[in-house]
């Protein structure tokens, strides 16, 4: 395991002792320019990045716009319904062809120039004779660029910058049962609402991954949270997470995807009550558990209502089925600072108390003003700058439950399959 | 509530002023019980996510503060904790109140409009937050209270700020 003190010479970043149950990340993959510049290379041109929601684009000829492992993106429908993706930069001159969030056009025109896309981004600009050659774009070198591939599961659109990538679906792996999951909390499909949480962090985009899907510091970062909890809900939420522990669980997969499955004691607006949504409010829980279970039978159903789960996907997607769903992706502009973007996921047509309380849930745990992610910026910013001192502290420790024989959600092991694929992949690996 | 009258508009602007400047001082101070103090039971504090329309509802929209009365309560708690991490060691900020009009009244309050600049400084970092807030307030027995504060936020992300952290 050679782990320079100069970056830009390391070729190993991880120390992966199994049988001493020892795990340690070098720092300098959170601080070093070298290795973002390899990370954009080896991992964001090649791997499957979320784009966007098929909910984002009802109808024929929508489009938004969207930022997608550091390249501005055209996501939209043509005429026949059909998804696709184009980069937003003009074939001509580069300016962005199309600079509104949202829209529905059957074609698009470049403000600095005119040139002019049909939506499927053929080229359609017309000049006078003489102009441009007969045989111009006879090779569509002038249509606005396809991004290589698109491809989805159950309304979930990915791309990827590597026209030889491996399939979408042999990408996910496993790992797709979260998506059946979250596909299946409502009989109606399920919808992006209300816009999106925009936001940055001063930190490397890694350490949000791990942080999504990290059981461990749950209790400690957001004790004010769980306080407002026991002061809502009384102190016997306390007695059920001890009680809860016991099917506290991580589930890994060697593409680098994992997720963890526990119970926690907020409500989930499919479908765990709590006493504060009243009557009424149980009511209705009680019956989206018996359409569960009708539709999908009780195993499924059990998992779907009382089980909460943060899923990573690699590199840059999480997906939280916790009190409200986030879908939450992020990218770094420099080692130390990330944008990162989330929506809150939904069944379609969903009453409008229980929305209400899902939205509720959402601002109040999972958004930047909650009760909880500030916290977590905070102790992400924090790290970045205790990584100031690498050279004489190189190490980060992620060993924890690492000779368990069931990996915990409150264990690392979900942090250490990430990192596992992450150097695979740093290495040269596809 | 019972002698809460929608009066208010009576009051000359400066008396609405001189309400915005002792609220953003009690922020600036983090004098937060004397804040919440200032608003009615069952008062809302809003901010929704940027370039939604200032009647947004947060039942079918984003926002990223949407508290009752009740939540606030639980804010102001957790923000005087020592485990609002994000908060402590606490931040200074820096309040800066403008264009404050006196919109109209009716039977809900007395609905103020200002714009603002809010600075937050921490970790050799400072933020800067923009935009308007609207306001109704309420004359409660000769006191002014906040009905609502809806606080639309300028900037169009939480870019580079990460968070609201504090009141704005």
């Amino acid at each position: 395991m050679s782990t320079g003190s100069n970056p830009g010479q390391a070729t190993n970043w991880i120390i992966d002792d199994p049988v001493a149950g020892v795990f340690k990340v070098n720092r300098s993959a959170f601080t070093s320019q070298e290795v973002l510049e390899l990370e954009r290379e080896r991992i964001f041109d090649r791997a499957w990045l979320y784009l966007g929601h098929e909910s984002e684009l009802l109808n024929p000829n929508d489009f938004l716009t969207r930022s997608v492992g550091g390249r501005e993106l055209i996501f939209n429908r043509n005429r026949k319904g059909e998804f696709q993706a184009f980069l937003n930069t003009c074939p001509h001159r580069g300016a962005q062809v199309v600079r509104e969030p949202t829209g529905n056009a059957i074609s698009f025109k470049c403000f600095y120039h005119g040139w002019a896309f049909n939506n499927n981004g053929k080229f359609a600009t017309k000049s006078p004779p003489e102009t441009y050659p007969d045989s111009f774009n006879c090779a569509g070198d002038v249509d606005l660029p396809r991004v290589p591939r698109l491809e989805s599961y159950r309304g979930f659109y990915f791309i990827n910058y590597d026209a030889g990538a491996e399939s979408l679906l042999d990408f996910l792996g496993g790992a797709v049962d979260v998506l059946d999951i979250v596909s299946d909390h409502s009989p109606n499909g399920m919808e992006i609402v209300g816009g999106a949480h925009e936001y940055s962090i001063r930190a490397n985009w890694k350490l949000l991954l791990e942080n999504s899907f990290d059981g461990f510091h749950a209790a400690e970062t957001h004790e004010t949270y769980f306080d407002y909890l026991i002061s809502e809900l009384g102190s016997d939420v306390l007695s059920d997470i001890k009680t809860l522990q016991e099917i506290n669980r991580a589930h890994n997969f060697p593409q680098g995807h994992s997720f963890t499955e526990a119970r926690a004691p907020w409500g989930r607006p499919v479908a765990r009550s709590i006493p504060t949504w009243g009557e009424k409010g149980k009511a209705q829980e009680a019956a989206m558990v018996a359409e569960l279970n009708e539709r999908v039978g009780p195993e499924r159903a059990l998992r779907i209502a009382d089980r909460d789960r943060n899923a990573g996907f690699f590199p840059n997607l999480v997906i939280n089925d916790i009190m409200a769903i986030t879908v939450r992706t992020f990218y770094p502009v420099q080692p130390d600072l990330m944008l990162v973007r989330s929506w809150a996921l939904a069944p379609v047509g969903e009453d409008l108390e229980a929305r209400h309380r899902r939205l509720n849930n959402f601002l109040e745990f999972l958004g930047p003003g909650g009760f909880a992610t500030p916290d977590d910026v905070e102790a992400l910013e924090s790290a970045q700058r205790g990584y100031a001192a690498a050279k004489l502290a190189p190490w980060n420790d992620i060993s924890r439950g690492m000779l368990r024989a069931l990996p915990r959600a409150d264990d690392e092991s979900q942090m250490r399959t990430f990192w596992r694929e992450w150097n695979r992949r740093m290495q040269g690996g596809r | 509530m019972g002698n809460v009258m929608a009066i208010a508009q009576s009051r000359p602007r400066a008396d609405y002023e001189d309400f915005l400047y002792h609220e953003a001082a009690l922020l600036d101070q983090w004098r937060l019980e004397e804040w919440f103090a200032l608003f009615a039971p069952g008062a809302t504090y809003e901010v929704p996510t940027m370039g939604k329309a200032r009647d947004a509802t947060p039942d079918n929209a984003l926002f990223y503060v949407a508290d009752d009365y009740r939540r606030l309560r639980h804010r102001v708690d957790r923000l005087l904790k020592k485990a609002a991490h994000a908060e402590w060691p606490r931040s200074s900020h820096v309040r800066m109140i403008g264009n404050v009009r006196v919109e109209g009244a009716d039977e809900r309050g007395t609905q103020i409009a200002c714009s603002f600049v809010t600075y937050r400084s921490k970790n050799n970092i400072t933020d800067t937050y923009i935009g308007h807030t609207y306001y109704t307030l309420v004359d409660d027995g000769g006191q002014l209270k906040i009905q609502s504060k809806r606080v639309l936020l300028g900037m169009n992300s939480l870019q580079p700020h990460g968070k609201i952290s504090i009141i704005l």
